[in-house]
């Protein structure tokens, strides 16, 4: 337990992350100028910020600062609000996702995301996890679906406490493990990214703790987008992180670079502001 | 005396009490220097309320009383030669027709002529026994209310009392129409299968109540077998759903999933007028436009059809139903919270997707126990089957054909010139019992189904 | 951790799985033009229905009138132009119709059944306005003049082209020499199409051409008065009480459940109540506006409720709490706090009721209100045929002309009807208060 929350530390060595990007680092999505408009009010401005492949990027900042806002950029959630508007560029491994003729379907296929509160179906964890492969057809016949369902569970570290009731609904299970079961739904998709708002904050400190956990193992095959309002979080947890305040992003940069030496002004303020 | 005289006598004694309520306790005031415990016109209205409600509550008990007393007081006095071989309850009803010179009625003996005519002297009486009764009552009252106005007297406190109590007793009245209802549909019922075997009721495959030429022919009534009304009714419901449920569903879901905000605006309204048309117009269109399509519709396709088919009240009543499965759903499909569609987003589902297989799913108790609302709704529709349907119970599943329902059964045999007690009449009751049954526990279950759909979510 | 970066097993990056999400897509758009077919069908029918009743009605708001120089021979009079009116009454205006007709129409024919149909070219009520013109105005005795009067029903669907005056003359109502002679009176221009003020200013009659809804609407208002006075205090007061002062227990519990069931039981069973209760056990008159109103009460007293709560309930507690603090007991708290706030609510939800009552007609007819009502009732207590009954047994009377006269009485209810709501909006939006 104890290793695995120091993971990260050793991860986010000061001097090999530098926040300007490098030949050898992967970056999986590149945003560049974006904005976002909800009718006239400009939710989003002007914000740049690329993802590298397999790390944990944290967005932190002050409540209603357009974290959400920009995490739901990434995977086109924004189309579903009435009079939402994007404009910029957001690349996924090249790809502008928000071309005419991109389906969002697709990009929420390649991007996954799990809500702040677990929001499973009301059908059972098996038809949780089998939705997604099931929509795609990713599979073929009951023993590939099976499968997969195990896979996706055992890797969300759910398997052995839902294994004997896969026929129970979602909704059932503790908080906890409903948040897990979101994972592990997300997950069978097989996506390239996650995004994730604030996965723990209607937990208890156990069960998030197990979450946190989750996410350092998940990273070392997705790129994942976390929102979170704690420091110690972030910390443990992340890679980079970037600062965001009034829909702007103040800074952005390797978590301990960021929280040990913050350049702007407002992370300063935030940051003392969180732990004073 | 009228009734209505003496009603209006009691309102005005009784506004007077208010006054003198009124007045006696300003003096009290003016006279001295002590406060009174409550203001003068709660002294007034504890004053008129006492006048008031014992001599109504009593007035109405003597009228719901009168009838029965007096129809005994005269079966006494007539007659064991004439009353032998009769039944009591039909010779009242032939007397009450002689009395009021109803019907045309022949054969009067002069026994029956006395007996009527005594009838009217002492419902005469009793009117001016009750009514004079009432206001004696409510004097009495006022007297007896006006006695211990005083300083100290706390008329509010007294007013209000009784006024709690009156809202106590407003809100019983849904409850005492229940069991009006019940009581009334059982008790005629019971009367019914007195007549009728219930076992010939229940599974009786043939219909056909026929008109008791007079009074005490009990053994002229028809076949009572309920079986084909049933089926007709259940057949025409079935119609109506085919056309409400999809349509209303349907849109529902569009409006609801799909619609911009100024569609949903103007199109909802719409629709919802067809929930205030009344029954009539349906009926009136369904007869003289739906029925004759649907005819000409049969007989173009090589299908003998009728033009009271089943199909034309059924599609009409569906066109009235429309709304009500529309609105249910639109409830019920929006009250599935927001988080399972963007879950269902999240995982790359389409919008059609998301409503077919999370939205739709989650809301199924709901939208089940909006059907079982309307099917109520279209079993105890009257007016357009009244206008529509036939009155023939032919035992037939073809759409085409005419068939009849509960609710036409009911409507044909208490709207025609019927002694009270006869099977026929009776039989409009044990209809009405069934009716009430089979929508009850539609209705119940559906009410049942929604509350826990609601508390789901809630 | 290395085999899945490579990203070589993404099943989403295949052209099967865009394929696939074609078809999706397809099916969605499926879904949704469903969704649209179905509004359009609802709206659609609602046109139908509008379309098919103003397109009947359109023939029965004109009245077909002949003109006659009716000569009004003071001889035909006991009492000659000094005439009482129980003489007047007691004249043959028929027979001075008739004469004015085999003037107009180039003599008395010589056989029975043709004079039969000359006759019936005007309509059976012809003599009778005659007759309560004169009554009006007895100086007209003695004179010669025009009078213009109703067609017969068969005559008035001619010349509006109800029915196609092309038809086959097996098909026609009436004979060919009919025909003829509305030809002759056309062209000496003695037809004329007028305002039919008879439909609203006139009760029902066996004769369509003259038939009005006048006794229909003051039964409707009757019935109403009574349905508002009964159920408005009711529904508020059993409001008030479960709001307001009723404890949490199984007997408010009981009520609430009893209030829910009892809007869904079918009316026609509030008839067969009112039938046993009102009629049979208080001996209240059959047909009556009285027992008619009691029952549209009972009917309508869950709605009323259901409403009345809702607007109570809508009044902040803030305003209680402040009444209550002034040392306002409770039930003036009610009184003179909670109703007034509540009143536009309570308002609005007593016009819907009193809508839904006024269009009502099954548990009418279970009371003996569809017996023929030729005058406008003058109390509670005298027999009535309300509107929705009229427009009922006109619907079912075989006279050909009685379907266009059901379609504009049902013009008139509805017309009612969206006044009431129209109405009820307003309220709704203009006096109810935003906290």
């Amino acid at each position: 337990m104890v290793t695995q929350m120091e993971a990260p530390l050793e991860i986010a060595r000061p001097d090999s992350q530098p926040a300007t990007s490098r030949p050898d680092v992967e970056e999986k999505m590149i945003c560049r100028e974006v904005n976002v408009f909800y009718g006239d009010f400009h939710a989003i401005r002007n914000a740049t910020l690329d993802i590298h492949a397999r790390e944990v990027l944290a967005l932190m900042g002050p409540s209603g600062c357009g974290k959400s806002t920009f995490l739901r950029c990434l995977n086109r959630m924004n189309d579903a609000v009435e009079n939402a508007r994007v404009t910029g560029t957001i690349l996924l491994d090249g790809e502008d996702i928000y071309a005419p003729g991109i389906d969002p379907v697709h990009v929420r296929t390649r991007v996954g995301m799990v809500a702040q509160a677990p929001n499973p179906f009301p059908k059972s964890v098996y038809d949780n996890i089998a939705f997604g492969p099931r929509l795609h057809g990713f599979v073929k016949g009951r023993a590939e679906l099976d499968d997969l369902v195990e896979r996706s569970l055992r890797r969300a570290g759910l398997w052995d406490e839902v294994k004997d009731k896969l026929d129970e609904r979602g909704t059932d299970l503790s908080g906890g493990q409903q948040q897990r079961l979101c994972i592990a739904r997300a997950i069978a998709n097989d996506p390239e990214v996650l995004l994730m708002d604030e996965p723990v904050s209607s937990l208890d400190p156990n069960a998030a703790a197990v979450i946190e956990n989750l996410i350092t193992e998940l990273s070392e095959e997705y790129s994942i987008v976390l929102i979170t309002h704690s420091m110690e979080q972030t910390r443990r947890v992340t890679d980079r992180t970037a600062f965001f305040y009034l829909g702007e992003i103040a800074e952005a940069g390797p978590t301990a670079e960021v929280f040990e030496n913050p350049q702007d002004e407002r992370t300063v303020d935030f940051i003392r502001g969180a732990f004073g | 005396m009228s009734l209505t005289v003496a009603t209006y006598t009691i309102l005005v004694l009784s506004l007077v009490g208010y006054l003198m309520g009124y007045r006696w306790a300003k003096n009290l005031e003016r006279g001295r220097a002590r406060r009174l415990h409550s203001r003068p016109h709660y002294h007034g209205l504890w004053v008129a309320l006492c006048m008031l409600l014992p001599a109504t509550i009593a007035m109405l008990a003597a009228i719901a009383l009168r009838g029965a007393v007096i129809d005994w007081l005269v079966l006494q006095q007539m007659p064991e030669s004439y009353l032998a071989d009769k039944d009591r309850s039909l010779v009242t009803t032939r007397l009450w027709t002689i009395a009021r010179d109803q019907f045309g009625v022949t054969n009067v003996r002069d026994v029956e002529e006395a007996a009527a005519a005594r009838l009217l002297r002492l419902t005469n009486l009793a009117n001016w026994a009750i009514g004079l009764g009432s206001i004696a009552i409510s004097f009495g009252m006022g007297v007896y209310a006006l006695r211990p106005l005083s300083h100290t007297f706390q008329a509010r406190n007294a007013a209000e009392r009784i006024i709690l109590w009156i809202l106590v007793a407003c809100s019983a009245v849904a409850v005492l129409t229940t069991a009006g209802i019940v009581f009334t549909l059982i008790f005629d019922s019971l009367r019914f299968f007195s007549m009728v075997s219930p076992t010939e009721f229940l599974f009786g495959l043939d219909w056909r109540p026929i008109t008791a030429i007079r009074e005490g022919q009990v053994g002229q009534e028809g076949s009572f077998g309920f079986v084909p009304v049933l089926v007709g009714t259940a057949q025409i419901a079935f119609l109506a759903i085919l056309v409400a449920g999809p349509i209303g569903l349907l849109s529902a879901i569009y409006m609801v999933e799909f619609a911009p905000h100024r569609v949903r605006a103007t199109a909802k309204p719409v629709i919802e007028v067809l929930a205030g048309i009344p029954t009539v117009v349906y009926g009136f269109f369904a007869a003289t436009l739906v029925a004759p399509l649907v005819r000409d519709l049969g007989n173009a396709i090589g299908i003998p059809a009728s033009s009271e088919s089943a199909l034309a009240a059924g599609s009409v009543m569906g066109i009235m139903i429309i709304p009500f499965v529309s609105s249910l759903s639109d409830d019920v499909v929006s009250s599935v919270p927001n988080r399972l569609r963007q879950a269902a987003y999240t995982m790359g589902a389409t919008q059609g997707e998301t409503i077919m297989r999370v939205v739709l799913p989650a809301a199924l108790p709901g939208l089940v126990s909006a059907l079982v609302l309307a099917i109520s709704r279209a079993i105890g529709e009257t007016m357009i089957v009244v206008m529509a349907a036939g009155l023939a119970a032919n035992l037939t599943l073809n759409p085409f054909e005419s068939v009849t329902t509960i609710t036409v059964q009911i409507t044909t045999v208490l709207t025609g010139d019927q002694p009270f007690d006869s099977p026929m009449t009776l039989s409009a009751f044990a209809l009405a019992l069934a009716l009430f049954a089979i929508t009850l526990m539609l209705n119940l279950f559906a009410l049942q189904v929604m509350e826990r759909y609601r508390d789901q979510y809630d | 951790m290395t085999d899945r970066s490579a990203g070589a097993t993404h099943r989403y990056r295949t052209a099967g799985f865009d394929a696939g999400l074609r078809r999706r897509r397809r099916r969605e758009t499926v879904l949704k033009g469903l969704g649209i077919l179905s509004i359009a069908i609802a709206i659609g029918m609602l046109v139908t229905l509008f379309g098919s009743i103003f397109w009947q009605a359109r023939t029965a708001f004109v009245q077909t009138q002949i003109g006659l120089e009716i000569d009004i021979a003071a001889e035909e009079f006991e009492g000659g132009a000094d005439a009482t009116a129980s003489a007047i009454k007691g004249a043959s205006f028929r027979g001075m119709v008739r004469d004015a007709l085999y003037d107009r129409l180039g003599g008395r024919p010589d056989s029975r059944a043709a004079r039969r149909d000359m006759g019936a070219i005007v309509s059976a009520d012809a003599p009778f306005q005659l007759m309560q013109d004169v009554l009006d105005n007895p100086d007209l005795i003695g004179q010669t003049r025009m009078f213009w009067l109703p067609a017969s029903d068969d005559v008035h669907n001619l010349v509006q082209g109800v029915i196609d005056p092309d038809t086959p003359a097996a098909d026609l109502p009436v004979g060919e020499r009919v025909m003829g002679w509305l030809e002759e009176l056309e062209a000496q221009n003695a037809i004329r199409s007028a305002f039919a003020w008879d439909l609203f200013l006139r009760s029902d009659s066996r004769d369509p051409e003259v038939a009005g809804i006048f006794a229909g609407v003051v039964g409707s208002a009757l019935m109403l008065t009574v349905t508002l006075l009964v159920s408005l205090p009711l529904g508020v007061a059993a409001a008030v009480y479960l709001e307001e002062f009723a404890p949490r227990n199984w007997f408010t519990k009981v009520i609430d459940a009893n209030i829910r069931n009892l809007a869904a039981v079918p009316s026609i069973v509030f008839g067969l109540l009112a039938l046993a209760v009102f009629i049979r056990v208080f001996g209240m008159p059959r047909s009556s506006p009285l027992v008619g109103g009691l029952a549209l009460s009972l009917l309508t007293l869950p709605t009323m409720i259901i409403a009345a709560r809702a607007a109570i309930a809508a009044v902040p507690p803030s305003l209680r709490t402040a009444a209550m603090e002034l040392g306002a007991s409770k039930m003036q708290t009610v009184t003179k706090v909670v109703l007034p706030n509540a009143l536009p609510g309570i308002l609005t939800g007593t016009i819907i009721s009193m809508a839904e009552a006024l269009g009502e007609t099954a548990p009418l007819l279970m009371i003996g209100m569809i017996a023929f009502v030729a005058d406008p009732p003058s109390g509670f207590l005298d027999p009535a045929a309300p509107l929705p009954v009229q427009i009922y047994t006109w619907s079912t009377s075989p006279e050909r002309a009685f379907a266009a006269k059901t379609a504009a009485a049902i013009i008139v209810l509805l017309l009612f009807l969206f006044l009431m709501n129209a109405l009820a909006i307003y309220l709704r939006d203009r006096l109810q208060k935003k906290w």
